[in-house]
């Protein structure tokens, strides 16, 4: 780890307005745990349902997407990233550092939001608060892992990982059961399911026991690192003529 | 002291080919190279620099491979081309960041040593974002000098400067030439290369089209026959006369006025309005038909 590239990747964070989005999501899914709680009267089942949809199904990805590129795929794109790069620093201490502080700042971001819209929407001595946390926690390294590589596997991360984030862990993961076993939210939902098993009828479920889940969500961790780390040791800066 | 090697270096990106078996030695002092918009110099820089590996051939610093051995950067500055640095950080504070990823061990004195050799300490302290483009471009080469390396690259780094900015940043070059430093800048402006007496590549089309020293190649380049397009009251009358003065070397008559061909640029230069008043022509028109660079480079490539 080197402290220095660590510390311009959080000021990189901080710095653009893609952080402002962030407290939007946020604020989005508060809202909307709101919503919930005042149309259902707290219900716990409803409050499951729509953070795991919504919270867990779709606003955790594309935070970790903006989390998971932030960190480094503006700096390739308009080419200041050589300044790291032009450095005695070995890359992969370089990809890492990088990649720490994306982890950091998706789990104290995502986790966040997830328990306090859960204790909006409504909870029982806090269950399924602790419960989901688990899984977003799981989820959000996962996902910022997967971003993180695709911000330096293609030209556009953003794009690719809003297709992935939505159309298959938002829409194809929630119906098609097949596509279930490949889902990264699934995985992360098999330790709340765990957790929960006292309470069936809130609707908690993962495709997927929780070996085989958190076994494919270390591997996916594990690939996206190595990708990463591997594609930066021969990253090509653009030529700009 | 320390050399850049290049031996049979060819870059291709799918069927174009951005540089063609370029073979050429970057030792101590100052070398220009120079050439059209296109011709792969940023690539050719990209190789040295150890950000594309050549598609054949060897890229070497002292007989070490630059593609894939960061530990290299220790030796080599880089200046970019493109201009985004971190703009929300002050000038100081992107520097001093760059001084520790270089892993000094006082980077407070190579900062301060740094911005100052290239006079930004005034504005030290402001956010790059607010800098105008010649400020960026210093700032850019403090981040190189910040370690004290043995070899500078620098991609077009007098864009954007004004005269002053530019007279500066030569002298500083220079001084760095002379401390027995490999420094190498692109250009695809003939006359800044003028005045670094050193060593120039000329590349053109990816091709190495001459090497040397400045002088000689700037001599091949002014010598050459010149065009011009003329047009005036009488244009065979004026043929005629420029002709009888051998004030040229071939005139010929078109629809559109004269095309005429002087090898002597001075002697047909000082001829022509000569020749226009005592014949009572008056010019409309007077153009060198060929003076962009890239024909200069043509030439120089066709001998």
């Amino acid at each position: 780890m080197n402290v220095v590239v660590m510390r311009l990747a959080l000021h990189a964070l901080v710095g653009r307005r893609r952080s402002l989005f962030l407290f939007g999501i946020a604020a989005l899914l508060l809202a909307v745990a709101g919503l919930v709680r005042w149309g259902s009267g707290a219900s716990v089942s409803a409050s499951a349902a729509s953070m795991q949809n919504f919270g867990l199904g779709t606003l955790v990805p594309v935070m970790c997407l903006l989390i998971g590129t932030g960190v480094i795929a503006p700096e390739i794109e308009d080419g200041s990233i050589v300044y790291l790069l032009a450095k005695p620093l070995p890359r992969r201490t370089i990809a890492l550092s990088k990649l720490i502080v994306a982890l950091g700042a998706s789990l104290v971001f995502t986790v966040a939001t997830i328990v306090a819209g859960v204790a909006i929407a409504g909870d029982t001595s806090w269950e399924l608060a602790t419960a989901l946390a688990a899984s977003t926690a799981l989820a959000s390294i996962a996902y910022t892992s997967v971003f993180f590589a695709l911000s330096i596997l293609t030209k556009n991360p953003v794009i690719v990982g809003l297709i992935y984030a939505l159309l298959w862990e938002g829409v194809l993961a929630g119906y098609i059961p097949g596509v279930r076993d490949v889902s990264i939210r699934q995985w992360a939902l098999a330790p709340a399911e765990q957790l929960l098993s006292a309470h069936p009828s809130w609707g908690v479920t993962s495709d997927l026991g929780m070996t085989p889940a958190l076994i494919l969500l270390g591997l996916t961790v594990v690939a996206a690192i190595v990708a990463a780390v591997q594609r930066l040791k021969t990253l090509r800066i653009k030529v700009s003529e | 002291m320390s050399s850049l090697e290049l031996v049979g270096v060819s870059r291709w990106f799918g069927n174009v080919v951005a540089v063609n078996d370029v073979t050429m030695t970057i030792g101590p002092g100052v070398t220009g190279l120079l050439g059209p918009n296109g011709a792969g110099k940023t690539t050719l820089l990209s190789m040295m620099s150890g950000f594309l590996p050549p598609s054949a051939g060897t890229v070497t610093l002292d007989g070490a491979p630059i593609w894939c051995h960061p530990e290299l950067y220790r030796r080599i500055g880089l200046v970019p081309e493109a201009e985004a640095m971190f703009d929300s950080m002050s000038g100081w504070d992107f520097v001093y960041a760059n001084a520790e990823l270089h892993l000094l061990p006082d980077p407070g004195a190579a900062t301060r040593a740094a911005i100052e050799a290239v006079e930004m300490m005034d504005s030290r302290d402001r956010e790059i974002g607010t800098f105008s483009k010649g400020m960026k471009q210093r700032i850019k080469m403090a981040t190189a000098l910040v370690h004290d390396p043995d070899v500078l690259l620098l991609d077009e780094p007098f864009n954007g400067m004004d005269p002053r900015q530019r007279m500066h940043l030569l002298a500083l070059l220079q001084r760095l030439g002379s401390a027995g430093r490999t420094v190498l800048f692109s250009s695809h402006i003939l006359e800044e290369v003028e005045g670094i007496a050193g060593t120039i590549q000329v590349l053109v089309a990816g091709r190495q089209a001459a090497s040397g020293d400045f002088r000689e190649i700037r001599r091949l380049m002014t010598e050459r026959p010149h065009q011009y397009a003329v047009s005036s009251t009488d244009d065979r009358a004026l043929a005629a006369a420029i002709i009888a003065e051998g004030a040229a070397d071939g005139v010929s008559l078109t629809a559109q006025g004269l095309e005429i061909q002087a090898s002597d640029f001075g002697r047909f230069v000082h001829a022509l309005p000569n020749l226009a008043i005592a014949g009572g022509i008056a010019l409309h028109e007077v153009t060198p038909a060929d003076e962009s660079l890239e024909s200069v480079f043509a030439y120089l490539v066709s001998r």
